[in-house]
């Protein structure tokens, strides 16, 4: 395999490095592969489809028939992390994940980063995911951020960076483990012979983490429940998923009322408290009296009983100001402000739109930039300057100088490739990582690998499964 | 457990069980049209009546035709009681009750939509008909033997079968309800006997006309048939037997959660008053008297049970 090369770009390759010799830590697979009959593998990956599908691992596209539940294509070549490659990348992930709480509860309480000029104040007060409501309150165990993904890109042997931060509510947990759980029925050979570190332990280590950010009025046991807004949503999949795994109830808006200073669920034998809600609903549907008035999602006077200490939202309410993406231009400074420490993963260079200087830049190399919506995500409304036509840019070049502020950019990354399996053999294809994070007062636990997100056709540099990106399984070598 | 879910669990269960009885009524209905074309408008007329949908397949149609009655049962997707979109919503509701639900038992609902929908994306050849009422029975098989297999015995499988069993013994009573004046004295005075194929069409909407024979011999008599489907607590769809059935899931729910709900009153009731008296007394007090009281007992305990177990607020 060649290290890929397109529109002049060169891609590493994740198996091949620079074209030469398979890198080790693909290769006891890929001694197992070569001896592989690649018709097994074919049926292997029509095998894979038909298990996905009967499980029901689908998603909904919005606006379409809901018959028309969606696979998201698997890839049955797995991506391999080596020992020391993770050992790296998970203390660059916690140090972040740490910043992101610290710089959290500082947000919503004394603003010293703000003070400090180390942030600009509008970075805050025109974010929409900014809840003035949170000011002062402490979440149970001053945790903001229960569940994290931190997006990663590799773009050399030793050249990683972190392209976003969620943390309001990342998906595709359910994928990961799904995947691996596919990985083991179809090749249980392959783990026999090669130690991957084990994934399938994240529902229970999420439970245990949902527990120890109990509220105050818990007696006894934690009750956790799920709340989906139900079974139409595009990953309600993941929501039953997370639910099943963990034991915990999966509920929705009108299972819930406020019933003596809790929030209470409906079961058949009358109302029971509920201790911590995974949530996977936003903000803005969270209750409708204190929020958005005509949301049917959420659950009325929910936020007082939050107030009152009555409940622990997962992710607290307000988290998602870390996930816009001019904020994130400034998180190597965050992580300086709260840790004192450098970053360990770098960001993305960033230009942001907003301050005329970079404006200028970015419009002047429009053709091979990346720009995206700061409030964006799943891959919509973004320009990806060297793959867009003539038109395509000029479009976004107008949209660009209306609304500056609403846009930053980024140098088009070189991606790392790893190969799928097609029909005519291995082929190289862009792939990106999402990390899962749990935080508790007991510490973070980072899952070892992650999503891995892969774009399917050819050239291809946009992984999101909205826009016909793919996953594979994620491994992480034992040492 | 969330009454949602139990909801859910129950409903999920109607649904299964409703598609396999529609398509046995239709399977009966099949038969007798293809062996008597001169009454076949009659019988596919009281086929739509047993299963509810008669009013709605005239406002779509003009006439009685096989064809019409099979696809408009089968496949119509306005109709929410074709078997598509009954197994839809039956898939529907496991997948919000998913994780009270086993992998095989939830994958057996799952495979089972994805089968029947394809094999039913397409207009069903009358050549054919036999293959797919054979492969929605074949898949409620495999449903019912996952969940047998593979669910705990905890109050979610005891709403599920709650769900089976009222919506069973509604589908034996609707057939009595249609079909009983052929049950009548009158018509089967010592003597004559009922005409054969009707009485068959009615064995087989159960699917019970071997039973039958193994039980009574080779005689072939109304009141048997009544006692039959009625009273005979080892027919696994005689009211008597999902009576029982639906007494012992209320049961263990009183027992599990100790509350004496109404439901749980209303079933004991109908078993006790209705259902343990000899089927000539049945008689005496007027067949259809009977059945018709049977159906609004049987809906008013639905009902109760949806109230007492919070499915809904």
């Amino acid at each position: 395999m060649q290290r890929g090369k397109g529109r002049g770009i060169s891609f590493f390759d994740e198996m091949t490095g620079q074209g030469g010799d398979v890198r080790s830590p693909y290769r006891d697979y890929s001694d197992w592969f070569g001896r592989e009959d690649a018709a097994r593998i074919q049926r292997k990956t029509q095998q894979a489809e038909a298990f996905f599908r009967t499980t029901g691992i689908t998603f909904n596209v919005y606006g379409e028939d809901e018959a028309d539940e969606r696979l998201i294509p698997f890839d049955v070549v797995p991506r391999i992390i080596s020992a020391s490659e993770w050992r790296r990348l998970s203390r660059g992930i916690e140090q972040r994940v740490r910043a992101l709480n610290a710089f959290l509860h500082d947000i919503y309480h004394r603003q010293e980063i703000l003070r400090a000029g180390r942030v600009p104040v509008e970075l805050i007060s025109r974010n929409e995911a900014f809840l003035p409501m949170m000011m002062g309150m402490d979440p149970p165990g001053g945790v903001y951020t229960h569940i994290s993904g931190i997006d990663i890109v590799r773009t050399g042997a030793d050249e990683f960076y972190v392209l976003e931060d969620n943390a309001r509510t990342p998906s595709g947990v359910s994928y990961m483990l799904e995947n691996r759980e596919t990985m083991l029925q179809m090749f249980p050979e392959l783990f026999a012979k090669i130690s991957v570190r084990e994934v399938g332990d994240y529902p229970l280590n999420l439970l245990k983490s949902l527990s120890a950010c109990a509220p105050p009025a818990c007696n006894g046991t934690p009750t956790v429940a799920v709340l989906t807004p139900g079974i139409h949503n595009s990953a309600y999949f993941e929501h039953s998923f997370l639910a099943d795994q963990m034991g915990a109830e999966l509920v929705e808006g009108h299972d819930l009322r406020v019933v003596d200073g809790r929030v209470a669920m409906r079961t058949t034998q009358g109302y029971t408290p509920i201790d911590v809600l995974y949530r996977r609903v936003d903000d803005d549907f969270l209750d409708p009296l204190n929020f958005r008035a005509d949301s049917m999602l959420g659950v009325p006077g929910i936020w007082d009983v939050y107030r009152a200490g009555g409940i622990t939202i997962a992710n607290a309410p307000g988290t998602g100001i870390a996930d816009d993406k001019a904020l994130y231009s400034y998180m190597p400074d965050i992580i300086e402000f709260y840790t004192g420490e450098k970053a360990l993963l770098p960001n993305v260079p960033t230009w942001r739109c907003s301050e005329p200087g970079h404006l200028k830049e970015v419009l002047d190399r429009l053709p091979e930039l990346v720009v995206k919506e700061v409030h964006g995500s799943g891959g919509y409304g973004m320009l990806v300057g060297p793959a867009a036509s003539r038109k395509e840019i000029a479009a976004f070049r107008a949209k660009l100088e209306a609304n500056p502020r609403n846009y930053i950019a980024q140098p088009t990354l070189s991606l790392s490739t790893v190969p799928i399996f097609t029909r005519a053999g291995l082929a190289p294809r862009h792939v990106d990582l999402r990390p899962f994070v749990l935080m508790s007062p007991q510490g973070i636990r980072i899952t070892p690998g992650g999503l891995t997100r892969v774009a399917m056709s050819k050239g291809s540099l946009v992984v999101n499964s909205s826009q016909g990106g793919g996953t594979k399984d994620t491994w992480v070598l034992e040492d | 457990m969330l009454g949602k879910t139990a909801g859910s669990l129950y409903w999920m269960a109607r649904y299964l069980e409703r598609s396999e009885n529609n398509a046995r009524l239709i399977d009966a209905g099949f038969r007798i049209a293809l062996t008597r074309s001169n009454t076949a408008a009659a019988e596919w007329r009281s086929v739509l009546v047993t299963a509810g949908q008669d009013y709605a397949f005239r406002q779509a149609h003009q006439d009685y035709h096989s064809q019409r009655v099979v696809d408009f049962m089968l496949r119509d997707p306005a109709n929410p009681s074709s078997i598509l979109s009954v197994i839809k919503r039956a898939r529907d509701n496991a997948r919000t009750a998913r994780t009270y639900l086993t992998r095989e038992a939830w994958e057996a609902v799952n495979t089972s939509w994805m089968t029947l929908g394809a094999l039913l994306r397409r207009q069903v050849r009358e050549d054919d008909l036999p293959d797919v009422l054979a492969a929605i029975r074949q898949q409620s098989g495999l449903v019912r033997g996952a969940f047998a297999g593979t669910m705990l015995r905890n109050d979610g499988y005891n709403f599920s079968r709650l769900g089976t069993f009222l919506e069973r013994a509604d589908n034996t009573a609707r057939i009595l309800d249609v079909k009983y004046y052929l049950l009548l004295p009158s018509v089967a005075h010592i003597g004559t006997s009922i005409d054969n194929v009707q009485w068959e069409t009615i064995l087989r909407s159960v699917s019970a006309h071997r039973a039958y024979h193994w039980l009574y011999g080779t005689e072939i008599s109304a009141l048997k048939i009544a006692e039959f489907l009625i009273l005979y607590r080892q027919m696994p769809r005689s009211l008597a037997f999902c009576c029982d059935k639906m007494n012992d899931n209320l049961g263990w729910l009183r027992r599990a959660y100790d509350e004496e709900t109404e439901a749980v009153r209303m079933a004991a009731s109908i078993c006790r008053d209705r259902l343990s008296r000899p089927i000539a007394s049945i008689f005496d007090g007027g067949l259809h008297e009977f059945i018709t009281d049977f159906l609004r007992a049987n809906a008013a305990l639905a009902q109760q049970i949806e109230r007492d177990y919070r499915f809904v607020e």
